[in-house]
C-alpha cells in the first residue's frame, strides 16, 4: 500500500521507443514499486494456469513488457490469450511460476492500487444504466478517489487530459449509448489513461471495427506507447494490423509461447501454418511489415466466382 | 436531457419531504389546523390534539419515512448489483418468504403485534439465506442471473405455501392477512419506529461505502474489477445489507410495493446514475412518497382506511409508465 511515489517519469524502455516529448505525459503519478521503476512493467515467469483439473490453459508462459513498448500477444482461437491477460491482472492464480506487475505478484495487488498501475480495456462492456462520455472518463479517477471524495483539481486536469489525448473532448456530454464502436473504444482508452497508469491491457480491440477505426485506435495506442511510455499489452486477432504496431509479437499456441520476438521474425510461413492449420503466405509491405495472408485451398468451389 | 443542478434537486428534495411530513402530520380523520398542528408540536394547546400527534400521528409519519427510505435505498442498491433497472427489494425472493412467515402466524392464531413482524422477518431472512446459498457459484462469488433466477423460484415457492395455507384457513384469518399482505403502517408506536432505524443504520451504511463501487458494477463486473472494485466483496455486501433491509421493512409495514422499484428510477433520470448521490437522494424521496400515499390511504375514505401498498401502487405505475416514456424517447 505505500510503495514510494515516483514522479515523472520512467527511464529509457527497450523496444525502439524514440523519444518522449514531455508535455502532457499520461504516466506521471502512476503508483511505482521500487523494482519495478527499472524493471518490466508486465512480466509472466513460466506461468501455468488451470481452470478446474482439465489441460491447463496457459503452459510455462515467459514474456516481459517494458515501459516504451508495445507487445502484440496473437495466436488461434483457445490458445490462452485471454487467460494469459487475466493471469497478469492477478484475476486467475498461477498454479506454477508468477505473474508480476510492477514486480509485485498480481495476486497481491489491491484491486484500486492496481488499477492505479494498470489500465484495461477489456473485450465486453455494456453499461446498464445511461451514462455521459464524461461520467465514463471519470470512473478512471476512483482507483484514486475511494469511497466517496469528490473530483479534485488534479482529478480534473487529468480527466480533460485523458479526453484530449484519446480526442473524445469534443464528445464529453454524449450519452456513451449514442456513440460508434470506435468512439465507444476511444472513450474507454481514455477512461483508462485517466487513471495514469504505467501499463495498459487491451483485449481484442478493434475487434467489431471498420479499417479506418481500426487504424486510428492502433495509431493512438502506439503514439501512447512512444510519447508518453506506456507499456501496451495488446492481445488481437488482427495479425497484420499487430504486425504494423507492435514492437514485438508473442504467437501463442496451445497455451505455449510459440515464438516471442520482432513482427517479421514471428511472421513464418512454415510457423503460421503449424499454428493455425492452414495454409498461408507472408508478403512485405514497402516499410517492411510482414502482412500474413491466407491461402484458398485448391479444389474448393467459388461460389459462382469462376 | 438536461440535469438540474445538484443543490437545485436537493432544495426540492427538502422542501417536499418537510411539505409530506407536515401533510402527515396534519390530515387525518381529525384534521389539525396549521397553529394547532405547531401548537401541538410543542406540545401545547388542546390535550387531544397532542395526543393524537405524538402517540398516533408522529409515529406513523416516521415509520413511513424509514420504510419509504429503506425500500427505495435497499431497490437502487439491488437494481445496481443486478444490472437491472427493473428489480425491486421484493425480486430475491424476500416477499415470498416474509408473507409466508406472517401468514402461518396469522393461521397459527400468533398474530399479536411483535409476533406477525417476528415471524415475517424470519420468513424473509430465510428466504435470503436459501436464495443466497443458491446464488454462490464455484469460487465463492454471487452469480447476478442466479441470484435472479434462485429469487423467482424461492418466491413461487413460498407463494405456493402461502395459498395453500390461507385456502384451509377462516375467513377471519384469510382477511388479516390480505390486508397484511398489502402493507400497512398502522398501529405502530415509537419503539417500534426507533428500533427499525437503528437497525437499518448499519445496513444503509454499507450501502453508501459502496456506492461507487455500485457505479462501476452498472459497466459489468470485468471492468469494474479493472477499475479497482473488489467485485466479488461488493456483490456480497449490498446483496446482504439491502436483503436485510428490505425484510426489516416488511416485517415492520408490510409488503409495500413500487416504492423500491419507481423511485431509484426517478432519480436516477432525473440526477444520473451517480450512487453518491442515488442512494441519499432515493432514501428522502423514498420517505417523502410513502408518507404522502400513506396520507392518502387513511384520508381518502376515512374512516376507512386503504392499504398503503395500494395507493403507491396505483400512484407509482403511472408515474413508472410517464418516467419510462420520458427515458425511452431521449
Amino acid at each position: 500500500m505505500d510503495e514510494p511515489v515516483i514522479p515523472g517519469r520512467g527511464e529509457p524502455g527497450a523496444g525502439g521507443a524514440k523519444d518522449g516529448s514531455g508535455a502532457g505525459s499520461l504516466s506521471s503519478g502512476a503508483v511505482i514499486s521500487g523494482q519495478g521503476a527499472s524493471g518490466p512493467v508486465f512480466e509472466l515467469h513460466g506461468a501455468t494456469v488451470r481452470y478446474a483439473a482439465g489441460t491447463p490453459a496457459v503452459e510455462g508462459v515467459s514474456l516481459a513488457v517494458l515501459r516504451g513498448e508495445c507487445v502484440a500477444v496473437v495466436g488461434p482461437n483457445g490458445a490462452g490469450k485471454t487467460t494469459l491477460l487475466r493471469a497478469l491482472l492477478g484475476l486467475v492464480p498461477c498454479v506454477e511460476g508468477r505473474a508480476l506487475t510492477l514486480g509485485r505478484e498480481a495476486r497481491e495487488w489491491p484491486r484500486d492500487a492496481l488499477a492505479r498501475a494498470v489500465g484495461v480495456v477489456a473485450q465486453r462492456e455494456e453499461p446498464a444504466f445511461p451514462i455521459t462520455v464524461r461520467e465514463a472518463v471519470e470512473m478512471g479517477r476512483y482507483p484514486h478517489l475511494g469511497a466517496w471524495r469528490g473530483l479534485g483539481a488534479a482529478d480534473r486536469a487529468a480527466v480533460e487530459r485523458a479526453m484530449a489525448r484519446a480526442d473524445v473532448a469534443a464528445l464529453a456530454g454524449r450519452w456513451v449509448a449514442t456513440l460508434s464502436g470506435g468512439e465507444w473504444q476511444r472513450v474507454r482508452i481514455a477512461r483508462a489513461l485517466a487513471q495514469e497508469p504505467a501499463g495498459l491491457v487491451l483485449d481484442e480491440p478493434t475487434a467489431s471495427l471498420d479499417l479506418r477505426h481500426e487504424m486510428e485506435l492502433f495509431e493512438l495506442v502506439a503514439g501512447l506507447v512512444r510519447r508518453d511510455r506506456l507499456a501496451a499489452l495488446v492481445v488481437s486477432h488482427h495479425i497484420n494490423v499487430a504486425a504494423r504496431f507492435a514492437d514485438r509479437l508473442v504467437l501463442l499456441a496451445g497455451g505455449r509461447v510459440v515464438a516471442d520476438d520482432a513482427p517479421a521474425l514471428v511472421l513464418e510461413p512454415d510457423r503460421l501454418r503449424a499454428v493455425f492449420g492452414w495454409p498461408v503466405s507472408v508478403h512485405r509491405l514497402p516499410d517492411g511489415s510482414p502482412q500474413v495472408h491466407a491461402e484458398r485451398r485448391p479444389g474448393i468451389p467459388n461460389g459462382g466466382v469462376s | 436531457m438536461r440535469r438540474p443542478s445538484a443543490p437545485a434537486f436537493l432544495a426540492g428534495l427538502a422542501v417536499a419531504a418537510l411539505a409530506a411530513l407536515a401533510l402527515g402530520l396534519a390530515l387525518g380523520a381529525a384534521p389539525l389546523a396549521p397553529g394547532a398542528l405547531l401548537a401541538a408540536l410543542g406540545g401545547r394547546g388542546d390535550p387531544t390534539a397532542v395526543a393524537i400527534l405524538w402517540s398516533l400521528r408522529a409515529p406513523r409519519v416516521a415509520l413511513g419515512f424509514v420504510v419509504g427510505g429503506v425500500l427505495a435505498v435497499a431497490g437502487a442498491g439491488l437494481q445496481a448489483l443486478v444490472r437491472n433497472p427493473l428489480a425491486d427489494p421484493y425480486l430475491l425472493g424476500l416477499s415470498g418468504g416474509a408473507g409466508l412467515g406472517a401468514v402461518l402466524a396469522i393461521a397459527a392464531g400468533v398474530a399479536s403485534a411483535w409476533a406477525l413482524p417476528a415471524a415475517a422477518f424470519a420468513g424473509a431472512l430465510l428466504a435470503v439465506a436459501v436464495v443466497y446459498r443458491l446464488g454462490l457459484v464455484a469460487g465463492g462469488g454471487l452469480d447476478s442471473r442466479v441470484l435472479l433466477l434462485a429469487g423467482v423460484v424461492v418466491g413461487a415457492f413460498a407463494g405456493a405455501l402461502l395459498a395453500g395455507v390461507l385456502a384451509v384457513s377462516e375467513a377471519a384469518q384469510v382477511r388479516t392477512a390480505t390486508l397484511w399482505l398489502m402493507g400497512s403502517l398502522g398501529g405502530v408506536a415509537w419503539p417500534g419506529v426507533l428500533a427499525l432505524a437503528a437497525y437499518s443504520a448499519p445496513a444503509v451504511a454499507v450501502l453508501l461505502a459502496e456506492a461507487r463501487n455500485l457505479n462501476l458494477l452498472a459497466l459489468g463486473e470485468e471492468p469494474a474489477q479493472h477499475l479497482g472494485a473488489d467485485v466479488a466483496r461488493t456483490k456480497r455486501r449490498v446483496y446482504v445489507a439491502a436483503s436485510l433491509l428490505a425484510a426489516a421493512s416488511v416485517a415492520a409495514a408490510g409488503m409495500i410495493g413500487f416504492v423500491g422499484l419507481v423511485v431509484p428510477h426517478a432519480v436516477r433520470l432525473v440526477r444520473g446514475h451517480d450512487h453518491r448521490f442515488l442512494l441519499p437522494a432515493s432514501f428522502v424521496l423514498g420517505g417523502t412518497f410513502l408518507v404522502v400515499a400513506d396520507t392518502v390511504a387513511r384520508t381518502l375514505f376515512a374512516p376507512l382506511e386503504l392499504p398503503v401498498g395500494v395507493v403507491t401502487a396505483v400512484v407509482g405505475v403511472p408515474i413508472f409508465a410517464v418516467l419510462l416514456k420520458r427515458w425511452t424517447s431521449r
